[in-house]
């Protein structure tokens, strides 16, 4: 298995046999997840700092329970109650991560790149767990791992990410992973929601931009809604949440058009009833918990190849 | 040295094969003194000023205090004198306190030695005052410079909207945020009948507005600068190619990349990167070359913005604006003579000729330099004189120094050592 990454900071220049390992050793993951004792101990004596300068839940504990999992000792720094609301500066916050000597740092920060600028400045493996509106790669790679569970392989499936694309980190993420791996992406939304050079044809390969949400979702293979801030109508980018909502809201009827069958997921926390219908979130075809579950074991398989790939079994 | 004649040490650069050629005079650098000592001082600017073959500087008012008085006027003079290296000369605000509300006193304060009057950073926002100060700018064909940028378009932008900025998530500046803002300061210009200065262009559509605006006989002017001749929004992603070794096609991340690419790759989100204007496309890049080729580019501005780590050693989005440009111009221009974008003559021209035009200055034909042309040297932070050194081309070898400058027909800069003045 060739994977010699330092660090997992996006997926933008990852190869498909980088992401294929990531996939595969989450299958291994899963395995142990399964098992009545849900623990491995290929971590014992590594220790693993959740730095969460932007608040989050979900993903804070899926890295929690990942790092658990493989016997890592786990700490963490979240943005409240620590300096960093202070005004410590990120430089300062670095500077400690790297004498309190953590091996692994799992980072989210509102401000896209910061995981660059901590990776260039410790020691440790530097995870990004969301930057800014740049990169989630763990969420990008767990939803490669979840719909290659539902669709098989992805060569030639075209995904629609319908949404709030501008500000959206997991978009980003989604291409950079989905793309490598065969599929097409066609991204919807409405076009103040768009970056304007894709709005306006400069796209990544194999991704297209289709304003119209029932023309994109005609015969699509899988469909992703992304979250829609509810402050975006005050910047001006949308007349209103109950116009977007009949216009891009991912509803029964949407889902209709897709191919029989053909799943639904959302990266969390969902806003029922605006971005997708209650019933959708929560009927057959949804994906949404078997992305939170896949997550854990996408998680432990990045921890893992980090820490060079020790043995999964008890010594 | 000293004892030396000027003409004997002119004579003895040319024997060295040297090109000997006028001082170059920069309409645009941030001196940052008085109040922001740890990014930068009149003395360490002029010194950085000369290294890079600057005779002559025009300081930015952006300071604290801002240069908005004729006692401050009369003292930056005095602290540029005093510094012994290229000369100093003061530009002062077009409204108090740089805050657009009311006109300075712009007679006085070019009374004082003040050659130009800009309130850069802060675009005069109210169209109205702006075209007042144009008007009242006639009582004494006073030079307004205007950096041109529509806060509002701008917004929260950190670089260049395009695809880089689409890529990396980071909120963009849209070329139309200066374009409206050209063709605002175009359009009451000519209505004013009053001359205006544009500094630091760096989109292809501001370049047409004013070339078809000087076609029509409006009064205005304009410059760029060597970083926005020299690179491209990719460099915020990490690319490290000046724009002649772009060919526009190479995708940025090429996957599983190596090889030459990689070997000139850097970090992305670089600080360092950042800068206002952004860093434009390699369309834009090519457009400002064109503008200087044809002359519609009156001069070559540095816009040297030194900033102290402690601005910059931080997450793109917190990090100030500016890139150190004194010291590199140069080689970066030089860069793309070679490439046969500007012969050589026409780009020094908007380094010289140009910009005393806009300033409506003599050159002092004692005022000179002795350059190499194909040294090349490596950029690095402990060689830059400014104490801002802020820029992405740190760790980079580049091609043309300046290895004498003299002022006032003493030589004050000799490569590796700074002449006693």
């Amino acid at each position: 298995m060739k994977w010699s990454r330092r660090h997992v900071l996006e997926t933008n220049d990852w190869s498909r046999d980088e992401i294929e390992a990531v996939l595969e050793t989450a299958g291994a993951m899963v395995e142990i997840l399964k098992r009545p004792v849900r623990k491995a101990p290929p971590l014992r004596g590594k220790t693993v700092i959740l730095f969460f300068a932007e608040s989050s839940t979900r993903t804070r504990v899926s890295f929690e329970l990942a790092a658990k999992a493989l016997s890592a000792d786990v700490t963490t720094i979240t943005a409240s109650g620590s300096s960093v609301e202070k005004g410590e500066t990120l430089y300062d916050t670095v500077r400690t991560l790297q004498a309190l000597g953590g091996d692994i740092v799992v980072m989210r920060h509102a401000s896209s790149g910061a995981p660059y600028f901590v990776a260039e400045r410790t020691d440790a493996a530097v995870i990004n767990a969301g930057d800014g509106w740049h990169a989630h790669p763990t969420q990008g790679l767990l939803d490669a791992y979840t719909l290659r569970g539902s669709l098989g392989d992805l060569h030639g499936k075209r995904i629609v990410i319908v949404g709030d694309v501008l500000h959206s980190r997991v978009a980003r993420s989604d291409i950079n992973t989905l793309t490598p791996l065969g599929a097409t992406v066609t991204l919807s939304g409405p076009p103040t929601l768009i970056p304007s050079a894709w709005r306006d044809g400069a796209l990544p390969p194999c991704v297209t931009y289709e304003p119209d949400l029932d023309r994109a979702l005609d015969s699509a293979d899988a469909a992703i809604a992304l979250r829609l801030q509810k402050e975006r109508q005050e910047g001006g980018l949308l007349p209103s949440l109950r116009e977007y909502t009949r216009v891009w809201g991912v509803t029964e009827k949407r889902v209709a058009l897709m191919r029989p069958n053909a799943p639904v997921m959302h990266p969390g926390p969902m806003n029922e009833g605006i971005e997708i219908d209650a019933s959708v979130a929560h009927g057959s075809r949804s994906l949404v918990e078997a992305q939170v579950t896949n997550g854990v074991a996408v998680r432990m398989a990045l921890l893992y190849l980090l820490t060079g790939t020790p043995s999964l079994d008890a010594a | 040295m000293t004892e030396r004649t000027q003409r004997e040490a002119r004579k003895a650069y040319e024997s060295q094969g040297l090109l000997v050629t006028r001082g170059f005079i920069d309409l645009h650098a941030h001196l940052r003194e008085p109040g922001f000592e740890d990014s930068e001082t009149i003395a360490t600017g002029a010194r950085a000023a000369l290294r890079g073959g600057f005779t002559t500087i025009c300081a930015m008012p952006n300071t604290e205090p801002v240069i908005d008085t004729p006692g401050l006027v009369a003292e930056l003079i005095a602290r540029g004198r005093d510094a012994g290296a290229a000369r100093v000369l003061p530009i002062a605000a077009i409204t108090r306190g740089r805050k657009g509300r009311e006109l300075a006193d712009l007679v006085e304060l070019a009374q004082a030695g003040a050659v130009a009057f800009s309130d850069d950073g802060a675009p005069v926002d109210d169209a109205r005052l702006f075209r007042h100060a144009l008007e009242y700018a006639r009582a004494k064909d006073l030079l307004v410079i205007e950096h041109p940028q529509d806060l509002s378009l701008s917004g929260k932008g950190v670089m260049n909207e395009g695809p880089t900025s689409a890529t990396l998530g980071r909120p963009g500046m849209p070329n139309a945020a200066e374009e409206s803002a050209v063709a605002r300061a175009i359009s009451i210009s000519s209505a004013a009948g009053a001359r205006v200065h544009l500094t630091h262009l760096s989109t292809a559509g501001a370049i047409a507005m004013v070339r078809d605006a000087k076609a029509r006989g409006i009064r205005v002017t304009c410059d760029v600068t060597p970083h926005h001749l020299a690179l491209t929004e990719e460099w915020v992603a990490g690319d490290r190619r000046f724009a002649w070794e772009n060919s526009g096609n190479v995708p940025l991340h090429a996957r599983g990349a190596s090889g030459s690419s990689a070997a000139r790759a850097g970090v992305p989100f670089d600080s360092n990167t950042k800068m206002n204007p952004p860093l434009r496309s390699l369309r834009d890049v090519r457009a400002l070359w064109a503008g200087l080729a044809d002359g519609t580019v009156d001069a070559i501005a540095t816009d040297h913005a030194p900033h102290a780590s402690v601005r910059k050693d931080v997450e793109f989005d917190q990090a100030a604006f500016g890139i150190s440009g004194l010291e590199t111009a140069l080689p970066l221009i030089l860069g793309g003579v070679r490439a046969g974008w500007c012969d050589r003559e026409t780009a020094f021209r908007a380094l010289t000729d140009g910009p005393a035009r806009v300033l409506g200055i003599a050159q002092h034909e004692d005022d000179w330099i002795a350059i190499d042309e194909s040294a090349a040297w490596t950029v690095t932070a402990g060689d830059l004189i400014t104490l801002g050194k802020n820029t992405p081309l740190l760790g980079r070898e580049v091609r043309g120094r300046v290895v004498a400058a003299a002022v006032g027909g003493r030589v004050r800069y000799e490569l590796g050592t700074l002449a006693v003045a």
